[in-house]
């Protein structure tokens, strides 16, 4: 900052009381959001210490706290990966439509209704899973189960309420499909319009031209988006808490009933009721995942910024 | 003109001496005031499960009968409660719990004396029933042991036969629900469960959130375990009596420590609180309840301090107490929201403690 305003003011351009106000407004803004991220960090330290050093017996569950967490956490990562798996495609596919098939009218329309599903409170997602999408899992999971049941993920006994791990993901899938379309079709609308119609002239068709152009263009905004989709899909709170019976259980099965809780929605279900040591446990846990988050972030940021340098777009 | 403000000034001070005088009236042992004198503001926060009734108490109190005053309750959840109340960050603390000796003498360092703790109101947890047409099913603590721990799957297995003689019971699977999150009510049930059934002791234990079976069913809050319950053919959960009160559920009978199976009525929650034995500190559970009580059932605690109030805020929080456990509307708001009044013999006591507050200033 200082060089700058050297400059400037060797050029003879005066400071005026707004420049000032302004440059001191914009700097103390930037350093407010270090400060906050710096204070929640140490927040989350200095109130999760106790856990960690906590002898085990006095941890919920009479166990260390990395035996308390461990579930939380698994259970955190299963539902957000395969909201993932679920979601990526999907998002890909209808950045593909938009940008490279749909008429200009209605890729506009459905670009605003893809942006408006970001929009929608994370609350309405968790009712509309609980009341009309588990009860619809019902019978697909018992046909899973009987008909995939040799794999371990469709093991079964399938849920009779729907309200397991399989149900969650499809819910984070959809609350992350906007994030990661939205990201994935600006990467595609900023494909060269040279290079696709090069591919076009070379004889290649449409698919070609989207496998050979546009895909390799936009594969490091894929990866970011989905990131940042996973960012959300890890700390979604309300509509795990709502939707999921949660049991405690490490295991891969998606459609039982026993289905491992996550790190956010154990939080906000368990928080309220607890005293003492308990607290500290539950922050603690807040603080593997804010970890966790802050690591997938930065994966995003690492991809994205890889991507500015090497995609020949500037 | 110029005498005017002057005037004021007068009146004024005349005005607050009024008020410094209700104070110092509201100081003594005694919560005798003269309505409409009281001042200031109180906060409180805890439980969520008598919070309807809390909001209740406080509008009627403070639109009806001290109309000076401000009460804010922040239902915050029973450990919420406890753990604000040991911060010193509110003026009165309510939970599902007592406070028991660890967090007593916390207290003690907090304003250096001691805590005052007392019941206002019992509650019972019920058993919610799918099924309209199995209203009244009979279910003794065993059974609902099994229940919970899927050893009894079906509503036609033998042990629940045998204590429904009469009824048609159908060849459904049960599906129990239990809370999801942590809550005061799962507390007073699984409290219950521990104190009548050993295996129930050695496996689950008791709590505000416990380890349940992976075959059960979790919902967030009594509207979410009734959902549960409504929606799944087979279904049962444990909610709050005011709640299963106001939805009109189907609820079964549950076998008392004499034998009796007890339907759960605001009378039979009361019938519980005078059967239950009190100490004179207040710490008690509601375990084997006899007669005519109803055996699932918990009290709500209010805790203050001995000391360290101004006299303001002293004597409002005892008259609002007071005024709750005494008055006539209080009571009629309870049985409405359906919330079970303590019997007359407790309220003196409890009364009794109240005076307590703030009694080393």
């Amino acid at each position: 900052m200082p060089p700058t305003t050297e400059k400037t003011r060797t050029r003879g351009a005066p400071q005026r009381p707004g420049d000032r106000i302004f440059a001191a407004a914009s700097t103390g803004s930037g350093v407010l959001i270090l400060v906050i991220l710096a204070g929640v960090a140490a927040f989350l330290v200095s109130e999760a210490w106790p856990a960690i050093t906590a002898p085990a017996e006095d941890i919920p569950g009479d166990d260390s706290f990395v035996v308390y967490v461990w579930p939380l956490l698994f259970g955190t990562l299963l539902s957000a990966f395969f909201a993932l798996l679920i979601a990526t495609p999907l998002a890909v596919a209808i950045a593909l439509f938009i940008t490279h098939y749909a008429p200009r009218r209605l890729a506009a329309a459905l670009g605003y209704v893809i942006d408006l599903l970001a929009a929608v409170p994370s609350i309405i997602f968790g009712l509309w899973g609980v009341a009309e999408l588990a009860p619809r899992t019902v019978e697909p999971t018992r046909w899973l189960e009987e008909n995939l049941g040799f794999i371990p993920l469709f093991e079964g006994p399938a849920s009779a309420t729907g309200r397991t791990i399989l149900t969650i993901s499809l819910v984070l899938a959809v609350m992350i499909l906007p994030i990661i379309t939205s990201v994935v079709r600006e990467a595609f609308l900023q494909t060269p319009r040279l290079h696709e119609e090069a591919s076009l002239a070379l004889g290649a068709t449409r698919w070609e031209m989207i496998r050979m152009a546009v895909l390799p263009f936009g594969r490091s905004a894929i990866v970011g988006g989905a990131m940042l989709g996973l960012g959300r899909a890890l700390g979604e709170t309300m509509a795990v808490a709502i939707l999921l019976s949660p049991s405690g259980n490490v295991s891969f099965n998606l459609i039982s009933s026993a289905n491992p809780s996550t790190i956010a929605a154990n939080i906000a279900l368990t928080f309220p009721e607890s005293s003492g040591l308990t607290i500290n446990v539950l922050i603690a846990s807040g603080l593997v995942l804010f970890a966790v988050t802050l690591l997938v972030n930065m994966g995003a940021r690492a991809v994205i910024n890889r991507r500015r340098e090497f995609s020949g777009a500037n | 003109m110029r005498r005017r403000p002057f005037a004021r000034a007068v009146a004024l001070t005349a005005a607050a001496a009024l008020v410094l005088a209700g104070c110092v009236a509201g100081g003594d042992d005694r919560p005798t005031v003269t309505r409409g004198s009281l001042t200031g503001e109180l906060t409180g926060a805890g439980a969520t499960f008598p919070d309807p009734l809390f909001q209740e108490w406080i509008a009627s109190y403070t639109d009806g009968v001290e109309t000076g005053v401000d009460i804010d309750y922040q239902a915050v959840g029973s450990g919420g409660g406890i753990e604000q109340f040991l911060a010193d960050a509110v003026d009165f603390g309510s939970s599902e719990r007592y406070l028991q000796q660890g967090e007593l003498s916390v207290a003690r360092e907090v304003r250096g004396c001691e805590a005052v703790q007392f019941p206002v109101l019992f509650g019972a947890v019920v058993l919610a029933l799918h099924d309209d047409a199995l209203d009244g099913l009979v279910l003794d603590p065993d059974v609902l042991a099994g229940i919970y721990d899927r050893r009894i799957t079906r509503y036609d297995d033998p042990a629940i036969a045998a204590l429904n003689p009469d009824m048609e019971l159908p060849d459904t699977e049960i599906l129990p629900v239990h809370r999801s999150d942590g809550s005061g009510t799962t507390y007073v049930f699984t409290r219950f469960l521990t104190t009548e059934v050993p295996f129930w002791a050695q496996g689950y234990a008791e709590g505000t959130d416990i380890d349940w079976h992976d075959d059960t069913l979790g919902g967030e809050g009594n509207e979410g375990v009734t959902r549960a319950v409504q929606e799944n053919a087979g279904g049962i959960g444990y909610v709050n009596q005011s709640y299963a009160l106001a939805n009109d559920l189907a609820t079964a009978r549950v076998v008392n420590e004499d034998g009796t199976p007890v339907e759960p009525t605001l009378e039979a929650t009361t019938a519980a609180s005078e059967e239950a034995t009190i100490p004179d500190d207040f710490q008690f559970n509601i375990d084997d309840i006899g007669g005519e009580g109803y055996p699932i059932t918990g009290a709500n605690w209010i805790f203050a301090y001995e000391c360290g109030y101004d006299d303001e805020t002293a004597a409002l929080v005892r008259d609002f107490w007071t005024w709750a456990l005494t008055d006539v509307e209080a009571d009629r708001l309870a049985a409405e929201l359906g919330y079970a009044p303590m019997g007359r013999e407790l309220k003196r006591r409890v009364i009794e403690e109240i005076g307590r507050i703030n009694s080393r200033g």
